[in-house]
């Protein structure tokens, strides 16, 4: 037998490259520099890493020539284990975005006087000498951004994998750091560290269902690789049990990790648990890479198959948005009401993904279910980030305030805070010269002309009862009297505070000009094979 | 007897030449009193000391270029004369494209020149006029928008185009109307001229919307070149449409009511905005739609009654009052009313509505700057009942006054006769009732312009005690003897029919009319009834004491007119008061309704939120479980739905 070496693209991957030689580096600088200098280290290693890589990103993207009428379709790298056309770019720039927001948030330290929201020894049990020593050295967990390095190289892989395996390989890289990174919060540790767990057990679940769906769907069609699969499935051939069984069971691993109902019930345990910048990062970013992989796994390799797992995705893009948007009502902490939200975001995501059709019924001008679905986590994403950097700059001598109730009068404590945050919640809520309205539009349309009406109807009103509770927040800020002393805002260094100016920004230019990022999409919203 | 052939040809399109030379100047004239309310509004208190002297720069710097734009459209061939700049495209949506363009063609052309003109004179006046007021500087930058909105709604080549114009002319109208806010009169009174211009306003935006669905377009140059193609029924309508919003903007009946309250403005204001040029805008919607009005005769039918209406309307309602500018006010509605009525004779017509307008503009801003003049020196007394032998007091003002009264009576050879005259000649072609409607109303207008003149400047001193009238400065009667010069010369426009033929690519041919008698005897009808409607007053006001407070006891009719005709009780017997209940009953629905249905919803989500937030126990066990059932159910339900 002989072996031949594959060809790698070098100058493709290089987004991915990058940011993992940044996380191994990063791995040896934990070894080599003295602890008094690794916090800027790291956090200058990570951020010139990920602004290297958004460029190469953009290089990459520059080939396919986005801004002309025909753009190219893409490129197969890595021996067609990954596929770079426009959705992957298109993720790929905004995943890198996200992620240098991300390392801004995780940098930041002038909310904790002076040390990270990061646990100082993350191995002293809470509540011990060791910890307190921990604490009262400074001490803090540098590892943290080799850490996400890690997972935003899964991150990146995730939506580009070309087949099941590349693509479950992708899964681990982005989950195993991000487990770690949720169970690492200095304060409220313990709830922290359930939360690690929590997702860890529940992920490591999920992921023993995708496992086995790869292996039937290998049993189906014989090979691992997308445009294979595809042809079986359109050539009919294969036992069509296996197809279902193995399909379903992909489904069930992707859907966990946008906390689809009813795989959702560790999402607010998790956000809650997980020190802020995490859960933000989290929050954003992981939804991005898992849509664009659930978009690619479903259009490319069982395009074919449309008529099979279509139904079941109504019924749960209609379960995740009744769920996320009935629970959220009852909620009295911030970010497991920013946690519900998002899994209603997650149901409004898949009714776009709901407007699958074939090429030729798509007229042209009209919305494609991927380019609407790229452009609603586009602001989902930026909105979300800075949401979640808002609720951690509201504190007390205990840490982050959380509980609603004690949101009030904030609006007259802190105006510009109190008033970015409700511009969020508006847009999240979808209120038109927001980015969140064009994103709910493009959904809707996009889901209304593939003949999903009962799924836009229900995604209607589900709107309006997010809207009820997004408003609900805004009432408790600005109308009602604070109890006691009240809520504070601590005013944060620049990092944290170009997160929010970035996203509340992203906001609204999105909301008021989001032509030409959805003619962008438009052009390159294409999968290969 | 409308002119057949008239009919049968078609309405001239609207051309568009490119600009070039100093027609590229074209948006500067729009530019620079834009720039001054800009300046002067959002500089504050900085541009207190030289704001007014900027807002009046402004706009004579926007009336030189109008005149240099003027007389560069003169030199070149008459069919070449209508220009369109290009200055961006506004907004696209679909296949439906709305361009900023501006069309400077002889329609526009003349009402630059009135609006700069006049404007410029109105500024100048103003100087002295507000000189003493606190927010002087505000009143100018109020004044500076509401040109540059009037520049855009004759400028623009687009309905979309108009009407932001439009809106901007309302919208200063409101703001100048209610500029002295701390009288509730004055507050009231902006209100109700606002709300009133809403309903004309709807007319402009669902006309625009059927021009669109029957064009495609809504620019001059695509709606005129298809007009005849479109449907009569179409047309008609956008025609209804349009008259309504020009009913309201030009206060015709039924509409008129806000014109009257909008005299609590300052004089100046009353003289720019409700006499020579905004409330105009109705007539100048029709000229220059009426590539739409010459080919449906339903509708010109429906404008010309509605002239009729006014114009009798505004002349009873002026014999009545008893303040000055009222008086007035009455009169700009009856004016107005023989312009739309001209407007409404279609081609034959609409040259001489134009030519009305123009020389209305001049003689009514005479007057009211004139009557503001009066109030100057009255310590802003505006009861007529108050003044009295004021000739030798206020000597320039009596005499520009005076050459006002001469012209809007259409004594030859002032500015009015010749184009009143033209008017009720060309009604009485068009349908005898018609003409004689015109006619009487150039009666009574003898009858309440010499009322007022008696009033005002002849018989005995009634003055109130502290009041010493004198005469105006130099900044106030300059203008004044600019607009008499101009009410007494402007008849000269129509030399040679030079207005109509200067118009006519814009609005169309028409043969002349058939009328059964020589025109001089027709001219010779009018002084007669004028005449006598002088008489009339002489003999009712002039020969008898004029009582300091006006008699209770009167005929039904002087009391009728006295209450505006009972515009305003109508208005709120038959809109306000079921408008009112209409509004409690939607508000108890609402409350009971909606208010109910939403909170009840609200407590039952909650309710059934609150109960399943149970299932999220924190415990992972459970968790997992339900992961498990979710996955079971996924896969069973894929299996069941394709082997079921």
């Amino acid at each position: 037998m002989k072996f031949t070496a594959p060809h790698i693209e070098y100058d493709l991957l290089s987004p991915i490259l990058i940011v993992l030689a940044v996380a191994v580096l990063g791995v040896l600088v934990e070894a080599a520099v003295p602890r008094a200098r690794r916090y800027v280290v790291q956090v200058s290693l990570s951020l010139v890493g990920i602004v290297a890589a958004l460029v190469a990103a953009l290089l990459v993207m520059s080939r396919i020539n986005p801004t002309s009428d025909k753009p190219k379709s893409g490129y197969l790298a890595a021996v067609d284990a990954l596929a770079l056309d426009g959705p992957t770019l298109f993720c790929w720039v905004l995943i890198l975005v996200l992620a240098l927001l991300g390392v801004l948030l995780f940098a930041e330290r002038r909310l904790e006087g002076g040390v990270t929201a990061f646990a100082g020894q993350a191995s002293a049990l809470p509540g011990t000498e060791a910890e307190r020593q921990a604490s009262a050295m400074g001490l803090e967990h540098t590892e943290v951004f080799p850490l996400m390095m890690f997972a935003v190289s899964g991150m990146l892989m995730f939506p580009a994998a070309n087949d099941l395996l590349t693509l479950f390989v992708a899964l681990e890289v982005l989950s195993l750091p991000l487990y770690l990174l949720c169970g690492l919060a200095r304060r409220r540790r313990l709830l922290s560290q359930e939360a690690a767990l929590k997702y860890f057990m529940l992920g490591a679940f999920s992921s023993g269902f995708f496992v086995y769906g790869n292996a039937l769907v290998y049993g189906y069609a014989g090979s691992m690789q997308f445009d294979n699969i595809a042809f079986a499935v359109s050539s009919g051939s294969g036992s069509e049990a296996l197809l279902l069984g193995g399909m379903g069971m992909l489904a069930v691993g992707l859907l966990f990790k946008v906390g689809a109902a009813p795989f959702l019930a560790w999402t607010p345990d998790v956000y809650q648990g997980a020190p802020t910048p995490v859960t933000a990062f989290m929050a954003a970013a992981t939804k991005v890479a898992a849509f664009g992989a659930l978009l690619r796994l479903f259009y490319v390799a069982f395009g074919g198959a449309r008529w099979d797992w279509q139904p079941m995705f109504w019924i749960i893009a209609i379960a995740t948005m009744v769920v996320g948007s009935v629970l959220a009502l009852s909620q009295t902490d911030v970010k497991r009401l920013l946690a519900y939200s998002s899994v209603a975001h997650a149901g409004f995501l898949l009714t776009g993904f709901l407007g699958a059709r074939s090429l030729t019924d798509i007229a042209p001008g009209d919305l494609n279910p991927v380019q609407a679905v790229l452009f609603y986590v586009t602001t989902y994403g930026l909105t979300t980030m800075a949401a979640f950097a808002i609720v951690s700059v509201v504190r007390d001598g205990a840490g982050e305030v959380t509980q609603l109730s004690r949101w009030a009068g904030l609006g007259k404590e802190s105006p510009l805070v109190a008033g970015s945050f409700a511009f969020l919640l508006l847009g999240m809520a979808g209120i038109p010269l927001t980015s969140g309205f064009t994103g709910k539009w493009a959904v809707f349309a996009s889901a209304a002309s593939a003949g999903a009406w009962p799924v836009v109807i229900v995604a209607v009103l589900m709107s309006a009862i997010a809207a009820y509770f997004y408003v609900k927040i805004i009432v408790v800020m600005f109308f009602s009297d604070p109890i006691g002393d009240g809520p504070s805002v601590t005013v944060p260094s620049v990092m944290t505070s170009s997160v929010i100016a970035v996203g509340v920004a992203a906001t609204f230019v999105l909301g008021v000009v989001p032509g030409p990022l959805l003619d962008l999409l438009g052009r390159t919203a294409q999968f290969i094979r | 007897m409308v002119n057949l052939e008239a009919l049968h040809e078609l309405p001239p399109a609207v051309g568009s030449a490119p600009t070039d030379g100093a027609f590229s100047l074209l948006w500067l004239v729009i530019a620079l009193p834009a720039l001054g309310a800009a300046v002067l509004l959002l500089g504050g208190k900085r541009t207190d000391k030289w704001g007014h002297l900027l807002a009046t720069a402004a706009v004579i710097g926007s009336f030189v270029i109008s005149l240099i734009l003027f007389f560069s459209l003169t030199g070149r061939d008459s069919g070449d004369r209508q220009v369109t700049q290009h200055l961006w495209n506004w907004f696209t949506t679909g296949s439906y494209s709305v361009n900023f363009d501006l069309l400077y063609d002889q329609l526009s052309a003349v009402f630059l020149l009135l609006i700069t003109g006049v404007g410029s004179l109105i500024h100048v006046y103003s100087i002295g006029y507000m000189e003493h007021d606190v927010r002087r500087r505000r009143f100018f930058g109020y004044l500076n928008l509401f040109v540059a909105a009037m520049l855009v709604l004759i400028l623009a080549a687009d309905y979309v185009g108009v009407f932001l114009g439009w809106e901007g002319v309302g919208l200063a109208s409101y703001l100048l109307i209610g500029f002295w806010q701390h009288k509730p009169s004055a507050a009231a009174a902006a209100k109700k001229a606002f709300v009133i211009n809403r309903v004309g306003d709807i007319g402009l935006s669902l006309g625009t919307a059927l021009i669109f669905i029957t064009f495609g377009s809504t620019s001059f140059a695509v709606v005129s070149a298809g007009s005849h193609e479109a449907s009569s029924g179409a047309l008609t309508g956008i025609g209804l449409l349009l008259l309504l919003a020009a009913c309201g903007k030009s206060a015709q009946f039924p509409l008129q009511s806000w014109l009257l309250d909008a005299m609590e403005g300052p004089t100046p204001v009353s003289a720019l905005i409700h006499a020579a040029t905004m409330v105009t805008a109705g007539v100048y919607l029709i000229v220059r739609s009426n590539f739409i009005f010459s080919l449906t005769e339903d509708a010109r039918t429906a404008v010309i009654i509605i002239g009729c209406i006014t114009l009798l309307m505004g002349a009873v309602i002026g014999c009545a009052k008893d303040d000055i500018k009222k008086a007035l006010a009455g009169s700009t509605m009856s004016q107005i009313g023989y312009m739309v009525l001209a407007a409404g004779l279609g081609p034959a017509g609409y040259a001489f509505a134009i030519f009305h307008l123009l020389t209305h503009g001049f003689f009514k801003a005479n007057m009211f700057l004139g009557a503001g003049s009066v109030m100057h020196g009255m310590n802003d007394d505006v009861n007529m009942r108050n003044y009295g032998a004021l000739r030798k007091a206020m000597p320039i003002t009596f005499a520009t006054f005076g050459i006002g009264y001469l012209a809007i009576l259409g004594v030859p050879p002032f500015a009015g006769f010749w184009s009143k005259d033209k008017i009720i000649e060309t009604a009485f072609a068009d349908n005898f009732l018609v003409g004689l409607c015109a006619l009487v109303g150039a009666g009574v207008t003898a009858f309440y312009m010499t009322r007022l003149m008696l009033l005002t400047y002849f018989g005995e001193k009634r003055w109130e005690k502290d009041v010493h009238p004198h005469e105006s400065p130099k900044v106030m009667t300059y203008p004044l003897i600019a607009l008499a010069v101009l009410s007494a010369f402007g008849g000269l426009f129509t030399l040679n029919s030079w207005i109509s033929d200067w118009l006519a690519p814009v609005v169309g041919e028409h043969g002349e009319h058939e009328l059964g008698i020589p025109a001089i005897v027709m001219s010779l009808i009018i002084l007669v009834v004028v005449a006598l409607g002088v008489a009339v007053a002489v003999q009712l006001v002039g020969k008898r004491e004029v009582p300091k407070v006006a008699p209770e006891k009167v005929s039904v009719f002087t009391r009728a007119a006295r209450a505006d005709l009972y515009g305003d009780a109508f208005n709120d017997e038959v809109i306000v008061k079921p408008g009112v209940a209409g509004i409690r009953g939607l508000a108890v629905f609402d409350r009971s309704v909606v208010d109910g249905g939403v909170e009840g919803l609200a407590t039952a989500l909650s309710a059934i939120s609150g109960r399943f937030r149970l299932l999220q126990n924190g415990f992972v066990r459970s968790y997992a479980l339900a992961l498990l059932a979710g996955a079971t159910i996924v896969i069973f339900a894929l299996l069941a739905v394709n082997f079921g």
